[in-house]
């Protein structure tokens, strides 16, 4: 939204206390776009597989490097977050889980069955 | 496209301080945005040591002490000091409510007191307000009906029917839910905002009302209504404890419940 306005526009992300309800709202849209960009790393790791041996280990070195684990660690953490984050908005255009209580106990459950979702497959894999 | 940061005109400088009165025990300092059109350039916070031992619980009792006894042209709106009217909304530690009905031994710390967040600033805590009134205005919140009805005949409508209307009819129009929300403050010049969603969904669930397949085409649009992603802050910002968000929501029902 352009301001064309000659008075001064009120601070907002400035000032403004996020609840935790927003907090995590933008960590649905961030975790969004980094599923977004894992996809094109999903692309990278097909193409690597039908390009022979030698384009798939260059893909597999940079995969089981440190920089390369934590991408996938983001990865999966934002895939699991996004996925329970998904469920609760599913509920949320149900009708159901929007009073402000159920809005933070659900908050906090997301939160924990992602994370705990991530360590469950980082211990298993 | 979100424009993250604050146009050039709007960022905030220093400003006066003001010290509280000698022998003054119980201090709490009060920041306040100040922005006077005729000699500002710039929009500033002022500081004001106020003695606490000598001031009303409300942040609107300190606010009215800092305009009667220390700095007379301060701005801002206030009328029944209750929690009905609206007019005292402004942002105060972080959040968007009400001054009248905000305790300041709730806040820790310095209090923080800034106009509602993205809009045109008026002067000092008053802001422009009238796009939000248009869009209150554009879901025509009135009773709409066809059938015609002796004049000598109310409209009646069930006990039931009416307990629809609880946390609805309740808004008092004081735009701290609509300028708490980052959808309105990127769109507000296409999405309605949680206010005008809510007394829009006020109309569509009164059981009198016989306009609601109108109401609903009005507001099936990208940006009207789909523009909330359920942030909730305008939830957690009413004043009055009711649930935009939830009336959202049940707009978003409607719209797919009539289309199976």
């Amino acid at each position: 939204m352009s301001w064309d306005d000659k008075r001064p526009m009120s601070p907002h992300l400035q000032i403004y206390k996020m609840p935790i309800t927003a907090k995590l709202s933008v960590l649905h849209r961030g975790t969004g776009a980094v599923l977004f960009l894992g996809l094109l790393l999903m692309v990278w790791v097909l193409v690597a597989a039908a390009g022979g041996i030698d384009s798939w280990q260059t893909m597999h070195r940079f995969l089981s490097s440190w920089l390369g684990k934590f991408v996938l660690f983001g990865f999966s953490f934002s895939l699991y977050y996004h996925l329970c984050n998904g469920m609760r908005h599913l509920l949320w255009d149900m009708g159901k889980g929007l009073s402000l209580e159920q809005v933070h106990f659900s908050a906090r459950i997301v939160l924990i069955s992602s994370l705990i979702l991530t360590l469950l497959t980082w211990i298993i894999a | 496209m979100a424009e993250f940061k604050l146009p050039a005109n709007s960022i905030v400088g220093k400003g006066k301080h003001f010290s509280a009165p000698a022998g003054a025990k119980n201090i709490k300092t009060f920041i306040i945005y100040r922005y006077n059109p005729e000699t500002d350039k710039h929009p500033s916070t002022d500081r004001y040591e106020i003695d606490m031992d000598n001031c009303g619980p409300m942040v609107l009792d300190a606010l009215l002490k800092i305009k009667n006894e220390i700095d007379a042209s301060v701005a801002f709106r206030r009328s029944c000091r209750e929690g009905i009217c609206g007019s005292c909304s402004m942002n105060i530690d972080g959040g968007n409510t009400l001054a009248c009905t905000k305790p300041i031994a709730e806040i820790e710390g310095d209090v923080s007191i800034y106009p509602l967040p993205h809009q045109p600033v008026v002067k000092d805590l008053v802001s422009d307000l009238s796009n939000f009134y248009a869009q209150h205005a554009s879901v025509e919140p009135w009773m709409k009906t066809t059938a015609p009805v002796s004049p000598d005949k109310e409209r009646l409508q069930s006990k039931q029917d009416r307990d629809k209307l609880d946390g609805l009819y309740e808004c008092i129009l004081c735009a701290c839910c609509s300028t708490s929300c980052p959808s309105y403050w990127w769109n507000s010049d296409r999405y309605l905002g949680p206010a005008a969603l809510l007394n829009a969904y006020r109309w569509i669930n009164d059981s009198r009302d016989e306009a609601t397949g109108e109401r609903l085409d009005e507001l099936e649009d990208p940006f009207k209504l789909y523009r909330c992603h359920t942030i909730m802050n305008c939830t957690e910002a009413c004043p009055k404890g009711l649930n935009p968000a939830k009336s959202i929501a049940e707009i978003k029902r409607l719209m797919i419940k009539r289309k199976m």
